[in-house]
């Protein structure tokens, strides 16, 4: 794994639609945050990462470039990763890799999305090309529900308690959301509001599904030995893992979602987790959909395939359950897309470092953040836990 | 029922918005694979490739295999059949920018008959308009069978959509 890595700031924007401020102040609002956290200046770090959709989605190219001032970056090296939705884990695995290398020892990690810039959905038909696939992806809801209906046929999974527990995971983020200061999405509902609501694409519904969002998460990386000096409480790095799939998606199941499998099964085996329910305290996973949270219960190994639903009906991932999902609200109440990733991984810093607020799960340890991206292509997951 | 999501309270809108629309001209070199792949379509064959090593036969052909990377200059090609299992699919009734047709549609997974792998495209051939009652036909609707534009273009809207069978 190379060389020990710790976050010792963590920044967020408000998320929302910020149409108060310009695209690069919205950066500056996250950073000047993560800096304050940590309590450094731009002059301790080595270098930025920054990663954020395609260029299309606000309509600047190398957008990073645009950013130069806001992410303090003048006169030190700046790399940019994007995988899409897992943008957010893929950044934060940049910034790790160069401080566990040796090569770096304290790295600021930035993403970010102005969703209300552009058009979010037309964005997404650019990312396939268009002479086989753009015009049949429809955007993240047709992608997202016909993975759904797959995922149901295959393991014979029964409708209405699909649809059950799809309301559950709607009403415990919505719950959490409602408590989590930066969060885009603030409103109290039922599990009948969620049953009912206005069907997008079936089966999936309106209180299913994430909002485009505006925001910037920033967080920043160091090494063990300046961890040391300047964090009184750092979140430690305990494993990380990332798989691609092939292009087409044709090609091969998203049913049993082999990425997001192999991913998670490489951060378990570098963190030393066996039974990833029994030792995990808290895990932030990426849910721009009801269905896609109930998919990942089985792909991240907490449940056996086909049996998520059993399991969040019981309230196995609600608050008090084993293991509690999504605190925050998740991608569900927030989804500024760029940023969205490195969210989860600094809700999870939060909850092992005790600054969670009135979303902390009390005695976090071992919080577990996770992403996905592409055209259902990519899946990163980032282990962090309060000891080294 | 909630129906309005609410925003938080930022402050109301009150600076300039600056806007441009930017439109480009692309031009994708197909290459010999697709090409001919295409070409088939407008001859109403819908054309594969087989990998001598994992035997897979992929819609639309490939020059490579994507799972052995094996080359496949001297590829097998199959014609599959016009006929196949719907494996997935999404009624779209929303609009967004660059829409390829009036919603609502359906888009699909389908898996073709001697392929082994499956395809996206269109269903279509009946009444969309109620999204309960093309719930309610698809749970009959497994096999399905391409219709053909009458005019071609070799491309992919050589097939219109495919309709049950």
């Amino acid at each position: 794994m190379g060389r020990a890595v710790a976050v010792i700031g963590t920044g967020q924007t408000r998320h929302g639609r910020r149409d108060d401020v310009s695209y690069p102040d919205l950066i500056k609002e996250a950073v000047k945050a993560a800096f304050e956290d940590a309590g450094i200046t731009s002059q301790d770090i080595d270098a930025v990462v920054y990663g954020s959709m395609p260029s299309m989605m606000e309509g600047v190219a190398y957008n990073h470039f645009y950013f130069a001032d806001a992410l303090r970056v003048v006169g030190k090296p700046l790399l940019r990763t994007e995988t899409c939705g897992s943008t957010g884990q893929s950044i934060a695995h940049t910034g790790i890799y160069w401080i566990a290398s040796g090569m770096a020892d304290i790295i600021l990690v930035v993403g970010s999305e102005k969703q209300h810039e552009g058009d979010a959905q037309a964005t997404m038909t650019t990312i396939p090309e268009a002479f086989m696939h753009a015009d049949f992806v429809g955007g993240a809801p047709v992608a997202f529900s016909m993975q759904s209906r797959e995922w149901m046929g295959h393991f014979n999974i029964d409708e209405d308690k699909a649809r059950e527990a799809a309301a559950i995971i709607s009403v415990d983020c919505h719950d959490g959301g409602l408590k989590n200061p930066y969060a885009h999405i603030r409103v109290n509902i039922t599990k009948e509001d969620a049953m009912k609501a206005r069907i997008i694409t079936y089966p999936v519904r309106l209180l299913d599904v994430c909002p485009s969002s505006d925001g910037a998460c920033a967080v920043i990386f160091a090494s063990e030995d300046k961890a040391k000096k300047i964090c009184k409480k750092p979140a430690w790095v305990k494993g990380t893992g990332f798989r691609g799939e092939e292009y087409f998606s044709g090609d091969s199941s998203k049913a049993v979602w082999q990425s997001a499998i192999e991913a998670s099964k490489e951060a378990y085996k570098q963190a030393g987790i066996t039974d990833p329910l029994k030792e995990l305290d808290v895990a932030e996973v990426y849910n721009p959909f009801t269905y896609q949270q109930l998919m990942f219960l089985e792909c991240l190994g907490f449940c056996p395939p086909g049996e998520s639903p059993d399991y969040v009906v019981k309230g196995v991932f609600s608050p008090g359950g084993k293991l509690f999902c999504n605190p925050s609200g998740g991608v569900l109440c927030t989804n500024p897309i760029g940023a969205a990733g490195l969210i989860r991984l600094a809700e999870a810093a939060m909850q092992v470092t005790g600054k969670a607020g009135a979303i902390q799960v009390e005695g976090a340890k071992l919080a577990l953040s996770h992403a996905m991206g592409g055209a259902l292509q990519f899946n990163g997951i980032t282990i962090l836990g309060s000891e080294l | 029922m909630v129906e309005a999501v609410k925003s938080p309270e930022f402050p109301v809108k009150e600076y300039k918005t600056g806007n441009k629309d930017t439109v480009l001209p692309y031009n994708w070199a197909l290459g010999p694979t697709w090409t001919k792949f295409f070409n088939g379509l407008k001859e109403e064959k819908i054309l594969g490739t087989r990998c001598k090593k994992c035997n897979r036969v992929l819609v639309p052909a490939r020059t490579f295999c994507p799972s052995c990377y094996k080359d496949m200059e001297d590829e097998e090609w199959v014609e599959v059949a016009q006929e196949g299992t719907v494996e997935t699919w999404c009624l779209v009734n929303y609009k967004y920018y660059g829409q390829p047709k009036e919603p609502p549609y359906i888009i699909a997974q389908i898996c073709l008959d001697r392929a082994d792998c499956s395809v996206t495209h269109f269903i279509g051939g009946f009444d969309l308009s109620d999204p309960d009652k093309v719930r309610e036909k698809m749970k009959s609707v497994s096999r399905i069978k391409a219709v053909w534009s009458k005019e071609k273009h070799a491309d992919i809207y050589d097939i219109a959509y495919f309709e049950p069978v």
